[in-house]
Formats: structure tokens, sequence, C-alpha cells
């Protein structure tokens, strides 16, 4: 058996794909997170950022691309080993207060907090990547510009700001965030037993790691949305460029006229 | 005391089962479970009906023969402890007791609570032996083995293949199982000329039998009755890694015994 074989195939091979893409997800989850922190900062900061990363196109679609195929790898491999697990009990027990002794709520949930962090990962993608639209409850993320370096950028600071304003969307964000939360709780200690990295002097020491890491990870993501969505960070600049966005659209084609009676 | 039963009948691996209620007659609370099970039986068998149908052996939790599911916990409310080895003053006078048999598609039911563990058994022939040469037995300690290596494969080597890992994992999976056996034999120096060959062909054997992947709920551990730790699973992980990384032995080419 080959080895490309014994990890595909095998129970124990299929769990070294998860630890292992689930490892390189949450490398970039704490590299992402360090990114958006910038919105703590002044509006240049991050809107630098965001034009440095836009101005390596072959950095940035290399890292896409490279995302897409561990996150695909992450997912396919997990429906595979629910339905091989579902499988190995064709006749459940019956119902009573006792089935889940010994076993964290987390460990019993990971497909399901999986399956809603891969749609709010889509929605996030939506949201502020393609900028669709009519699905941020606010302003078309496609008008905000700004202007870095003499050229005209996408002004990130503004649709981060304006968007999290919109309470149902801070909402999304911070249940995806517990429910990442949750999921790594128990994913990112298992990716250590899947690979082998345990035993009763290391064990206690990879839980408190990973209890380190991921209310680090949850208190910095849940902090963006909720300083922006208490007005903490950014409202007068959010008020600003609705007021300049009200102004931009008042020079629409249907009331130039009127406009253009005034003048005279 | 006196319990309400509901049982899980099933005549033969092919018929439907179903759960029936029985009145247990009086009690003697310092009863096993198993004796529990043998009184309602007389009583059963006296009316003529067909007694319940249990796995049981040594009854004084070492063979790992007897099973259950005893309200949603397989060996019932204790931790490290035998079906065998619980006893009816851990129950009120009163309570009606869920009897179930261990579920998992590779044990499949042969009647009521009797199920076919002779998964775990083709798993065993598959590489849990060790290779050694026939004749007088060598001197004891002539082999020296670290205390805490020993110690740790003798925390293997108490499995008593019962199974109740499969029963209580939400994948039904035999992790626990094919990882004692793998790190008992692959601590000590005896095991060590097969110890690659054996985790392969462990591991391929318990896919085969149709068990499911670990989530490290930490089910299996809590239920175990000789407490087997999740230790031992990232032990198997790692040799199985190990393993894939050495990869097959070289082919022998023509030739051969000199």
């Amino acid at each position: 058996m080959s080895i490309v074989t014994g990890i595909l195939k095998s129970s124990l091979g299929k769990k070294y794909i998860m630890a292992g893409t689930g490892a390189l997800l949450l490398l970039f989850v704490i590299g992402h997170l360090i990114g958006n922190l910038q919105v703590f900062g002044p509006p240049e900061l991050i809107n630098n950022y965001a034009h440095f990363l836009q101005s390596k196109p072959v950095l940035v679609w290399s890292a896409r691309l490279g995302l897409l195929v561990i996150l695909v790898a992450h997912v396919t491999t997990a429906v595979q080993l629910a339905a091989m697990n579902r499988a190995a009990r064709p006749v459940t027990y019956a119902p009573t207060e006792n089935v889940s002794y010994g076993a964290k709520w987390a460990s019993r949930y990971m497909l399901l907090s999986g399956l809603v962090v891969l749609a709010f990962i889509i929605y996030h993608l939506a949201h502020f990547t393609a900028l669709v639209p009519g699905i941020n409850g606010a302003e078309d993320f496609r008008k905000l510009r700004t202007v870095m370096h003499g050229q005209s950028v996408p002004d990130v600071y503004g649709m981060m700001i304006i968007g999290f304003q919109v309470w149902w969307v801070s909402l999304f964000y911070l249940i995806a965030q517990g429910l990442l939360f949750m999921h790594l709780q128990h994913g990112v200690s298992s990716a250590f037993q899947s690979f082998g990295f345990r035993n009763h002097v290391w064990w206690p020491r990879i839980e408190t790691l990973t209890k380190i890491v991921t209310i680090a990870i949850f208190i910095g993501y849940a902090l963006i949305p909720t300083a922006i969505y208490m007005r903490v960070v950014g409202a007068d600049y959010a008020d600003k460029v609705r007021a300049e966005l009200k102004q931009d659209g008042t020079v629409s084609p249907a009331e130039s006229p009127a406009a253009g009676k005034e003048t005279h | 005391m006196k319990v309400k039963l509901k049982v899980w009948r099933q005549k033969d691996r092919n018929s439907p089962g179903e759960f029936k209620t029985y009145e247990s007659p009086a009690l003697n609370e310092n009863m096993s479970f198993l004796e529990m099970l043998d009184v309602v039986n007389e009583e059963l068998a006296n009316k003529g009906e067909e007694p319940i149908a249990f796995d049981h052996d040594c009854r004084e939790g070492i063979c790992g023969t007897c099973s259950c599911v005893i309200n949603g916990k397989p060996h019932g409310p204790h931790r490290g402890v035998a079906t065998c080895q619980t006893y009816m003053r851990s129950f009120k006078d009163g309570d009606t007791i869920v009897v179930e048999p261990f579920r998992a598609k590779a044990f499949p039911i042969i009647k009521d609570l009797v199920v076919d563990r002779k998964a775990l058994d083709r798993i065993q022939f598959a590489g849990g032996f060790i290779s050694v040469r026939t004749g007088s037995a060598p001197d004891a300690n002539s082999i020296p083995v670290p205390k805490e290596n020993a110690d740790l494969a003798m925390d293997a080597a108490q499995c008593i293949q019962c199974g109740a890992c499969v029963a209580a994992c939400k994948n039904a999976s035999a992790m626990l199982f094919v990882a004692a056996k793998v790190s008992h034999l692959g601590l000590l120096p005896q095991g060590q000329p097969e110890r690659y060959k054996r985790v392969k062909a462990m591991v391929a054997q318990m896919d085969a039998e149709g068990f499911g992947a670990c989530t490290v709920t930490g089910s299996c551990e809590a239920v175990c009755p000789k407490e087997i730790s999740l230790d031992f699973i990232a032990r198997m992980n790692r040799d199985y890694a190990v393993a894939l990384l050495k990869g097959d032995p070289k082919p022998i080419s023509g030739g051969g015994a000199g």
C-alpha cells in the first residue's frame, strides 16, 4: 500500500487530511485576523494593506487557489467521514439522557458547526470580496472608493465600518465566530491527536494551548463587528462616507435637469 | 426492590427487533445486573416465555464477554466497571432500566442482547501477534524492558476486547480497541519485528469490517471497563503515519531460501 492510498483510503489517513488541512486553515484564520485588526488603526492603515495585497495579483490569486483546494479537501473529507461514521451504526440507540457521557458538546457537532462556518465563508466572500450588492443591508460597496498613492482603490475601511453598522450582519458574524470557536476548540487539540502528538505529559499542554489560541481568535474577531456596531470605531468616518454617497446620489440623471435649473 | 426492564428482543440476525417491557420479581439489591437478568429469565421460563438471551462468562470483570447498553451507557452507570460487576444497588426501586445490545454494523445481533463481536477477533488475526521461537521458555527478564514502557504496555494490555468502545462511540469506531492492541505489542521489544506491518494490517482490517473513524469525543475512554486511555489512539496514529512513510518492504526477487 502506497502512502497516497494509505492517506486517501484509510480511516486514519482521512483524519490526517482533516488535521493537516485544518492546521493550514487555522494559520490562515490567524493571519486574516491580524490583517483585519488593522481596522482599529487609522483608515489609511487597512486600506494601504488592502492596496498592497491587490497590487500583487499573482500572490493573492495563488493564495486564494491554495485556500480553495485546502478548504475543498477539508470539507469533502469531512463529508466522506460523516457518511462512513453514519454507516457504521445503522440502528441507533433508544434516546436516553445518557448519550454524551464523556464527550464534549463541541466534539459531537463538528460537522454541523463546520457546515455553518462554511455557509458563513460563502456569505463573507460575497459580502467583502465579490462585493455583491443587496446582501449587505447597506450601500453598494462597489461605490466606496478612496485614493491611495494617486490611484482610486476600494475603501476597505469604509466597507467594514458601514457593513458592520448593520445589526443583522454583525449578529451573523458573531454567531459564525461563536461556531468557529466551538469548531476550533475541538479541532485544534484533535489535530494533534490525529497526527499522534499526544501523551499524558503533552495532552494537558495541548489543551491549554488550544484554549489560549481559540479564545484569542474569538475575542479578536468578535471585537471588530462589536466595536463598529457600538460606534466605538469609525462612526464619524461612516457618517462622512454616507453623506458623500448621498451627495453623489443626487447627481442622478433623473434629478439633474432640476439641479440644472437652479444653477441658472 | 423491583425494577421495570425495557429490553431489546430480537429473534435472530434477520428478524426485526423491538423493545419489550418486563416487571422484575423482588430483587436483592446486592445482586449483580446479570443475576437480576437470571432471576427475570427464570420467571419468564416458568411462564413458558422465551428467556432474554445475554452474553456472560466469568462474571468477575476479566473476560470481556458481558455487554449490554444500560440506560444508554455500555456496561452501565459506573466508570471502569463491566456489566457483570454492576450491582442492583446502583438503581432505585421502581426504576425503568433500558437494556439494549451493543449497536454497530460490524456487530450484527445474534439474538436479543447477544451480538457477534468476531470482527474484533479478525482484527487481532490480521496483526495482533508476535513471532517467537518455539522451544524452551526463555529466562525471565533476559530482555531488558524500561519500567515506564512495561507499565504503559500493561495499561494497554488490560483491554478485554469487550467492544464497549465501539458501542459507546458515536461513530461506532473500534479505534480504542485497535490502539490498545497495537500499543501493547508495539511498546515491548518482542513486538518490534512486526510493529509497522502490524499497525497497517490491523487498521486495514478495522476499516474493512465497517467500523467508523475517530472524532476524539472521548466516549470510548469514559465507558472502557479497563479505563484505557485515548493516548493509545494517538500512539496508533503515530505508528500508522510512520508505517506509511516507511513504505512497504522491498519485494523479494527470485531465488530466495538459502
